[in-house]
Order: structure tokens, then sequence, then C-alpha cells
């Protein structure tokens, strides 16, 4: 049987989600522009997700917008800065552990004639309030921090970062305001997040790594945001983004949301079991060790595995692990043999190496850089399945450091 | 819609009275790849000249891709043939010919005939004066050129009259099935399948042994493999793709032999196995992408002894290219962006920081000797390994 530890790079998308879109796509074909009676059908599809989206992060339906994933949110929210008939501020503050979706585009900022300031990291992946508030300058235009990195899974504090900005907008025009933008690609369906508690303007969801179908994603642009859209077209979602709405995604992508927060402390409590369950059978194994957690992690980890308070600052479901001597792809290979199924640093770079950024920066050595793999559950995980990694692990790894390059 | 082809192979045609065996191989492939192809087709093959008749609602520039890319093909005419053989006829014809072919008759020509119908009542010079006659009327634009001209325009008086211009060079070589079969040593890189698309030119088909060490390689560089052998197969027809386990031989000699020794004892028994491989599917050599010098396992010492394990002929089509002129050839026949795609493959896993470069075939001997009560086992379990993967061009 399989055992899926890569949920961070995409997710099994539920049996119930994959109903919905059946039979949307069978039955409920209409285009949501169309005035008759399958055209309001379709509508009523996109307003019912819209609704169920905004409740799961406490804010308006009117503040949601569909897009065809994180990557392009990510873009949207970047390029709208070229795009302002008023003045821009040039300047750009986000970390050096960013997903490369906002990355790139910033790089592409800067040969636009932008200033971008990447913020350094702790060894445990967290962007400072402090450097945060220095770093911001008269020009500021907007401040882009990820909320669950996607290589070693730590929570930056996205309530104290946002405090930061609140303090520095106070007085400022509307227009001037600078923008808090947040990833949260690898955050939404895992946390709780509240963009009106912690000063959140913009914020990034991809619908595939919470069991929703892929080509789906959402925007939540807080209505005080001057918004200018990267696609033209036909005027849908309020003209922000035009193009016939994925309607079968939209209608799949409101069960995934409904089953990931109906219950999302239990979801929770079970992957961080799983999680913990390894970290448990692995802290003392020979020189093997764990990216991005903070002793507030370690001491939450010993004390009770049932509450975790606002001091574990370690995703629920990435663990990111140090091999000493193991090359990751060869540990991946191995696994994978015995169809269990890691990642080696991040999924989206894998191929890419230079981009993976967030190990480097949290100071992990150059020699260890190709020896990390990263696991990522689901709530559908089990210790059971834990278990069967762990024994795997212990067996392999031995036979995979007697032949290292010498 | 219907068209004929004349083909042209330089080489075949300086055979002696085996002429004709190459001829039929010829004939067959071209059949074989427009049958694949779905193209229907008719091959006359008659007096030195082969002629394809092909019916198709496809582009002319398929048919031609598809001739033009068999071995034995030096140059493939689309032709227009006329019926009769009254000149006036053949006036027509040759009119049509140009109106068919060409928009733009700013050009200097030179007609040229060949008359193998003896019985024809013109002469060749005459023929190509008249003609060349009515076509400096029909398109004033066009002039001729008698030493040095652009075009060359052919007719040829046969059973029929067959008028063409324009010559597609082909990708020459020896037809397949003229030479038997050999055995690629297929791995990832450029340079194997480069040398396996050389040998095959020469009218050798192609079988492969390529060498998976799972878990150091990767599924995703079997698949790379895959799609080489079947980039590779355009040309060669079917390839049966060897694939064997060679983990365990190759953590052997890791464990037993001098490190720097590695690579060159490991190509080594890669060579003893393929050869076995290529014994038991009746190939006659080995094919390697070896080039002098490219690294340390190729220099010319490091070649003396690989080329020692093997007792079969070792073909090295490379042996004196320059990388360059590999990657050029491997870009001409597309495996070029499938070779540089980035999956490690057995022979960089565990190569030594400073590999010998000047190995004594002796002192490799006594090395693998520390292999002796260990390797044969692993051996037969290698060669038990072999998945066959079949992959029809």
């Amino acid at each position: 049987m399989a055992i899926y530890f890569d949920n961070a790079a995409t997710s099994q998308v539920l049996p119930e989600v994959i109903e919905e879109i059946s039979s949307v796509m069978s039955e409920n074909y209409g285009n949501p522009s169309s005035r008759h009676a399958m055209g309001i059908k379709a509508e009523e599809i996109l307003k019912k997700t819209r609704e169920v989206t905004a409740s799961s992060l406490n804010v308006k339906a009117k503040e949601i917008i569909f897009t065809s994933g994180g990557t392009e949110a990510n873009n949207q929210i970047f390029t709208m800065l070229l795009r302002g008939t008023k003045h821009v501020g040039k300047h750009i503050i986000t970390s050096c552990i960013e997903h490369s979706a906002v990355l790139e585009p910033l790089a592409f900022l800067e040969k636009q004639g932008f200033r971008v300031t990447y913020l350094p990291v702790d060894k445990y992946g967290h962007v400072s309030a402090e450097d945060l508030k220095n770093s911001i300058c008269e020009d500021t235009s907007m401040v882009s921090i990820m909320y669950v990195n996607n290589e070693i899974g730590s929570i930056n504090n996205i309530k104290e970062l946002g405090e930061v900005i609140k303090e520095a907008n106070k007085g400022k025009d509307v227009h001037d305001r600078i923008l808090f933008h947040t990833d949260a690609i690898q955050a939404y369906g895992k946390l709780k997040i509240s963009p009106k508690l912690e000063n959140i303007d913009l914020l990034s969801v991809s619908g595939h790594k919470f069991h929703g179908p892929k080509g789906i994603g959402f925007l939540f642009v807080d209505e005080k945001v001057i918004f200018r859209p990267l696609i033209f077209g036909g005027g849908q979602e309020g003209g922000f983004r035009s193009g016939t709405e994925n309607v079968p995604g939209i209608a799949g992508l409101r069960i995934a949301i409904e089953k990931a927060y109906e219950d999302i402390d239990g979801h929770e409590r079970k992957m961080r079991a799983v999680k913990n369950y390894i970290i448990n059978e692995l802290k003392s194994y020979e020189d093997v060790s764990f990216n991005g957690l903070t002793e507030g992690d370690m001491k939450a980890l010993e004390e009770t595995k049932e509450d975790f308070s606002d001091e574990v600052r370690t995703s629920p479901h990435i663990l990111s692990i140090l091999v000493k001597g193991v090359r990751s792809e060869v540990l991946l290979n191995a696994l994978s043999d015995k169809g269990i199924y890691v990642s080696s640093g991040s999924a989206c770079s894998s191929n890419r190496p230079e981009l993976s950024g967030t190990l480097k920066n949290i100071g992990v050595e150059e020699e260890d850089l190709d020896s990390v793999i990263r696991l990522s559950f689901s709530r559908f995980n089990t210790i059971e399945e834990a278990k069967i990694f762990v024994e795997e692990f212990k067996k392999i790894v031995p036979a995979l450091r007697r032949f290292t390059r010498r | 819609m219907k068209s004929i082809f004349l083909l042209k192979y330089a080489e075949i045609g300086i055979k002696g009275k085996n002429r004709h065996v190459f001829e039929e191989a010829l004939c067959k492939q071209i059949r074989n790849r427009l049958n694949k192809n779905k193209i229907s087709n008719k091959i006359i093959n008659e007096r030195g000249r082969i002629y394809v008749e092909t019916e198709t609602e496809e582009p002319v520039s398929t048919v031609t891709d598809i001739i033009k890319n068999t071995f034995g093909v030096t140059a493939v005419c689309e032709v227009k043939v006329v019926e009769s053989k009254e000149w006036e006829a053949i006036r027509d014809g040759v009119v049509e010919y140009m109106k068919e072919q060409y928009s733009d008759y700013h050009f200097s020509f030179k007609v040229k005939c060949r008359r193998s119908d003896k019985n024809f009542k013109m002469e060749s010079p005459e023929v190509c004066m008249e003609a060349g006659h009515v076509l400096l009327e029909e398109f004033p634009d066009l002039t001729v050129d008698v030493h040095n001209p652009d075009t060359f325009i052919w007719i040829e008086v046969r059973d029929k009259v067959y008028i063409y211009s324009k010559v597609i060079k082909g990708i020459a070589g020896m037809p397949l099935g003229t030479n038997g079969k050999s055995m690629l040593l297929l791995s990832g890189g450029i340079d194997s399948p480069v040398a396996g698309y050389m040998i095959a030119r020469r009218g050798v088909y192609i079988d492969a042994v390529y060498f998976h060490a799972p878990p150091y390689t990767s599924d995703r560089a079997k698949q790379k493999v895959v799609d080489l052998a079947t980039k590779l197969s355009k040309y060669t027809g079917m390839i049966n793709l060897h694939v064997i386990n060679f983990t365990d031989i190759q953590m052997c000699i890791y464990e037993e032999c001098p490190h720097d020794e590695l690579t060159i004892i490991m190509r080594r028994y890669m060579m003893k196995i393929a050869e076995d491989i290529a014994k038991k599917n009746d190939c006659l050599a080995l094919i390697t992408g070896e080039s002098i010098g490219q690294v340390a396992s190729q220099t010319a010492m490091s070649l003396a002894c690989t080329d020692a394990a093997a007792t079969m002929p070792v073909y090295r089509p490379l042996i004196g290219f320059d990388k360059q002129d590999i990657i050029d050839i491997s870009k001409d026949i597309d495996t070029y962006e499938t070779s540089i795609l980035p999956y490690e493959d057995c022979c960089t896993i565990f190569v030594a920081k400073h590999p010998v470069t000047k190995p004594v075939l002796s002192a490799i001997e006594k090395s693998e000797e520390n292999l002796v009560g260990k390797i044969e086992k692993l051996y037969e379990e290698a060669l038990a390994s072999d998945e066959v993967i079949r992959i029809h061009g």
C-alpha cells in the first residue's frame, strides 16, 4: 500500500470533491455569464463557494477572487504594482525563504525598477518583526511574507508582522498604505487564519494543497485595497479576473474547504500526532536532525501531544529531516521503491536546486544541502504509516551510508 | 493525393552482383515505414531506379520526410510522370511541372535528359534543346546557364517519361537489415544515442542495454533512456531495450576494489554483461559512445582496459569525434534535448574525485581478483534481472 507523505506538493482529491466536480461538469455546465436558467445555476455555484471561502477566513464574500491557483494569485499581486495610475512606492519587502512563485515575480519587478529587500530569517525560518520594522521606508508599497514555509514548515508570526505594518500605516492616505500580502498556500486548510485580525490585505491560496482540485485557487483582497487586474477580458470576478470561471473547479473547491474546516483542530491533532511520532522515533538516531524546529516546538512535543499553544511555530504537516551522508534523491528513490512517497528539499524546485534557498538561509551547511528530505502529511495519514516509514528508514539509511562517495 | 518519388542511393549503386540484396532491403524499409504511417504505397524497383508511388491525404513533405530519413537514401525527388511518349505530351508535361513546382522563375536552369528507351525517336541533346526552348518561351523570367545553373531540370525517358528537378538530401548510409544486429550500451547521455544512430546507419539493426542502479538512479533516469531509445527507433526501427539491475555489482566493486579504479572496473563489467546479452540475442558486436580522452574512463589506456573485457568486436563510431561534433549530430537526430535532462546515471554515482586515467590492464585484473567468489552470483542475478522493453520504431 502506498504511503503518501508528499502532501505539500499536492494532495489526494477527496472523493466528495470528485463527485461534485463530475456532477457539475455533466449537469451544470452553463456559463455563469449566461442570462438563462443554466447560467443562473452556474452563478449560484460561484456564489456558494465564495461565501464558504469568505467565512473560512471571516471576511466578506466580495473580498474573494478565484484564480487558477497559487502561482497566479502571487503573480497577480506583484504585477499589480506595475499598473498603477497613481505613483506607487518602488520598494517591496519580502523574506529570503519565499517560494519561487513569489521570488520570481519579484525578480521581474526588480528589472522594472523596483527595489526589493529580502529579510533574513533565524535558524528556524522565522522573520523577525524588528527586522521588518527597520526595513520599512518612505516608498515601501508592499510587504510579502509567507505564512508557512513549504520546505521546513516554519510558521511566521503573521499577526505580529501585521501589527508592524499597521503601525507604519498610521495616518497614511488609503492610496499610500503599505499592503501586506501573505502567501498562505501551505497554511490555508491546515491553520485558522483571520486576515482582519492579522492585518492581512492580500492572501494567496491554492486548492490542490488541501484535497481540492488542481487549477483552482483564490485571492483574498481586502476591500480597502485598490485592485488592478492581471487578466482582462469579459469582466468576470467583478472585472478583477476575466475569463470564463472554472465552475467545476470552484464547486470542488467549496467541498474541499468545508471538509478542511469542519474539524480543523481535529485534523491538526492527527497530523501533529504523525509528525511528532516520527520526530520522537528519529530524534536520537545517529546523524539525523530536523530543520526548523524551535526549542519551544521540541518542548511542546515532550509535554503534551494534544495541546499546541501559540508557542508552537512549526506547521502540523511539514517535517524537514536532515540525514547526514545520504543523498536525498537516493533516499527518496529507495523509499519510493517501498511505496513511501516523500520529497527532496522542495517539490517545486527539485529539478532546480539553486532555487531551494530556505535550507541555505536557515544555515544548513553546504555539504548537507543535498541530504534533506521533506515529509508532508495530511489528515488521512496514520501512526501506522508513520511506523512503517520509521522502520523502512532505519533499514535503508544504514545501507545507504555504507556506500557514499569517497 | 497521388505522388511519385524517385530515390537515389549512391553507395548501393556501386555494389556488384549482390546489389539486388541491398535494393530489396531498401525497398522493404521504405515500405515498412510508409505502412507504419498509414500511407498507401507501391514501390517499383527496375533497371537501377527505385520509384515510390504513394497515395495519401498527408502533405507531400510528410512523405518525403519519411523517405529521406530511411537509411540508404541519398536523395529523394518528387517526379511528374507523363504516360505518353509523344513529344507534345512531354512538352506540356514539362510546362505543367514548372507551374506546379515553382511560383517565382527568376533562376537559371539547364535541362538534362536521360534516354534509356533507345526506341524513343529524339536523342537526348535534342530533348534538352527543345524543352529548354519551350521553357524560355513559356517563362520569360527563366535564364539558361549550361555551366553553373541554379537548377537542373531532368527528363528521363523510360517506359514512361519522368520529370523532376528538386532534389532533397537523404540521410544516406546503408539499408537496415544488410548488416545484422548489434547491441548498443545506452546510457542517458549525449554520446550513446549518437553512436547507435551512426552504426544503424550502416545497415545494422540495434538492440540496447541500459544499466539501472536503483535507488541510486531514479525511475526518471530509466524513463529518459526509454525516451531516447524511442527517438532513436524513429531511424533504426524496433529496439529491444534490455534494462539490467546493476546495483549489487556496483556495490560489490565499491566494497572490494580500490576506489579510483571503480569506474573502469564497473565499465568492464558492463561490457561483459552486454556481451552476454548480445550473444543471447543474436548480436554480432557491441556499440559504445566512447571518444578518446573525453573523460577519465575514456583515455587511451582506459579504453584498452575496457576493450579487453569484451571478446566481441566493439564498434566505437565516435572514437575520433570532438564533443561538439557529437552534440551537433544529437541535435540533428533530436536526442539532444532528452539527453541533457539532469538525471544521474550509474556511471556518475560513486565516481572518485581522482579516478585513474592511466590504468594498466594487469593491475586492474589484479584488483578484480578481490571480487572472485562474490561477484559470480551477483553477475548471474544481474543477467537474470534483464527486463526487456520493446520499443516499436
